[in-house]
């Protein structure tokens, strides 16, 4: 039986076309960006090597703080308020809509609250743009109709207003993910643990608690730790609704990066930024990982 | 919420008024409150649409949120034609479509021997996979633009498909090789009986079986390449090969665009989107379940 002995051989050829490519478009450019960080280069002629200089630079410029600190606050609005407002929603569509209005009311609920997901990011963008305008967009027309002009602002324009009508766009854009995440778990629950609960006289409240949110734990972390992740990577938003304006008051590492190399032509100085961020990423999606084996060797 | 303790069905013909008294008032803040959340969601979309078909004038005169006076293309023509969206649409098309099917391929060649051949050195292959899956693309696009330039390749979709096709297929890799690390062995042992090698039982036995996984690998390439915007952005610089996101970003904050021509900007870009999203809904609800339990 030679071909026992040999089952597993010759299965490595397979790998070739997937590590030549990821080498090409990966681990280069990786490595590359990486050995930028350390030289002054515009982008033509030769990159000068100058040490740490980019990164000592960086740890002393305040834009540099002030774009992760908005990342920060983003997280708050891309990852924590639609884990937590999905995790209820979810629970209601699943628990209560589907119950007492049938699968199809919460299955149009589910659909309605994924659509900003599918849509290209950068048209969102637009549409919220629109929405927000000063003279011309359709919340401020709205408030002055209904005789709110007080509350009118120029909601993207004004550097006191611009990151928190971020932060709403993100909301909305985000929330439908963890709904469609936990309803998906939920689907996964034995429906005799909820009965048990009913039995023993457990209110809605108490099996959330109890039994919805300590089942779908996995999709929690998976939803926690895309969500963050996405929030630490945010360009085209961005980019479209204020161009980091005004005043840098939304800018974010992403965008701060892009700013470096394709205008300024520092690209050094984008590379480091680059860097740092890819760094912070890598370590937080490990710590999650951490985190998540921890919980399930508790269960 | 006490009603909740109850069975439903239970309570419809016994304590009839009284409960019906009690339990409504809930049920019906329940839906209101949800009425009002998915019309917050789907609201901005919705005005989008209206207001797309309205003239600027009927804009000035009536606000965003009335009815049309009459039905008026010509914004939409106007900006289809002004932008050549349909060249944007097909470029958009083309790169979505050869970059699902060459991820999807390269995926299942690297699952293949990852999750099936079991490698050595799979877990390391593996965290490579799951890393690359999280860098920020701003870490790899300066030496990307910087190659493709001495490549020739800069502002070609060529360019986006090759890159795009390396960063989906670690994700599906990474997916992929969970999936096919429990494929049934009898399967694989039947097919060595019958004398297959390994390349035919890849195609023969391995992918038809995995059909479903696969389809949802398929969709969701699509989709994100269609989304894509970034590398996009960097890459497309002439108008002839710019995508739809790229196109519509590039043109906010244009002095030509008004609220009307900007919601009608808007409206064709969502209008494939959702296109998509209902011809794939079924494949993206089973593969969002599928993300999860990786």
């Amino acid at each position: 039986m030679a071909g026992r002995v040999t089952k597993n051989r010759g299965y490595a050829v397979y790998l070739i076309p997937g590590v030549l490519a990821s080498l090409g478009v990966i681990v280069v450019p990786l490595v590359m960006t990486v050995y930028y960080s350390f030289t002054k280069w515009t982008g033509v002629g030769d990159p000068r090597w100058v040490g740490l200089e980019n990164y000592t630079r960086l740890f002393e410029d305040s834009l540099f703080w002030q774009s992760f600190g908005n990342i920060g606050l983003l997280v708050i609005a891309m990852a924590v308020v639609p884990t937590l407002l999905g995790l209820v929603l979810a629970a209601v569509l699943f628990d209560y809509v589907a119950k007492h209005f049938g699968d199809r009311w919460a299955g149009l609920f589910r659909s309605g609250y994924y659509l900003p997901q599918v849509l290209p990011v950068a048209v969102t963008g637009i549409v919220w743009s629109w929405i927000l305008h000063p003279s011309y967009g359709a919340l401020n027309q709205i408030l002055n109709t209904v005789g709110l002009e007080g509350l009118a602002k120029n909601w993207l324009g004004d550097e006191n207003y611009a990151l928190y009508s971020v932060m709403g766009v993100m909301i909305w854009f985000q929330l439908g993910y963890p709904i469609v995440m936990f309803m998906s778990g939920l689907s996964r629950i034995d429906p005799s643990l909820y009965e048990a609960a009913d039995l023993d006289g457990a209110t809605w409240w108490q099996r959330f608690r109890k039994i919805t949110v300590h089942m779908i734990r996995p999709e929690f972390y998976v939803v926690l730790v895309t969500t963050t992740i996405a929030a630490l990577k945010i360009f085209a938003q961005v980019f479209v609704l204020t161009k980091g304006g005004p005043a840098n008051s939304t800018m974010v590492p992403s965008y701060f990066a892009y700013e470096n190399y394709f205008e300024k032509a520092r690209v050094g100085y984008g590379s480091a930024i680059s860097t740092v961020l890819t760094v912070l990423i890598v370590i937080l999606a490990f710590l999650f990982l951490r985190l998540q084996h921890r919980s399930e060797e508790l269960r | 919420m006490t009603v909740l303790k109850e069975a439903p069905g239970q309570a419809v013909t016994t304590d009839a008024p009284e409960a019906a008294k009690h339990r409504n008032p809930v049920r019906f803040l329940v839906l209101a409150g949800l009425l009002v959340l998915l019309l917050l969601m789907v609201g901005p979309m919705l005005a989008v649409a209206v207001n797309a078909f309205k003239s600027p004038a009927d804009y000035a005169a009536n606000g965003p949120l009335s009815i049309p006076a009459e039905l008026y293309w010509d914004g939409i023509v106007d900006f289809w034609n002004r932008v050549d969206f349909g060249q944007k649409l097909w470029n958009s098309f083309v790169t979505a479509l050869a970059v699902s099917v060459l991820g999807v391929v390269l995926s299942i060649l690297n699952a293949y021997a990852l999750g099936i051949g079991r490698v050595k050195g799979r877990v390391w292959f593996l965290v490579f996979f799951l890393v690359a899956n999280l860098l920020p693309q701003e870490v790899l696009v300066y030496p990307l633009y910087y190659i493709s330039k001495e490549a020739g390749l800069y502002d070609s979709l060529i360019a986006i498909v090759i890159i795009f096709t390396v960063i989906q297929s670690a994700f599906g890799t990474y997916l992929l090789t969970s999936v096919y690390s429990e494929f049934p062995r009898e399967l694989l042992d039947a097919a060595a009986v019958d004398g297959a090698g390994k390349w035919r039982t890849l195609w023969r036995v391995v992918v038809p079986v995995s059909g479903p996984t696969l389809a949802v690998l398929f969709t969701f390439f699509f989709i994100w390449t269609w989304n894509e915007f970034f590398l996009p952005l960097v890459f497309l610089v002439s108008n002839d090969n710019q995508t739809v996101p790229v196109a519509l970003g590039v043109l906010q904050g244009d002095r030509m665009m008004d609220a009307t021509t900007t919601s009608a900007s808007a409206l064709i870009g969502i209008v494939p989107a959702i296109l998509f999203f209902l011809i794939f809904q079924r494949t993206l609800t089973r593969g969002i379940a599928a993300g999860a339990i990786k």
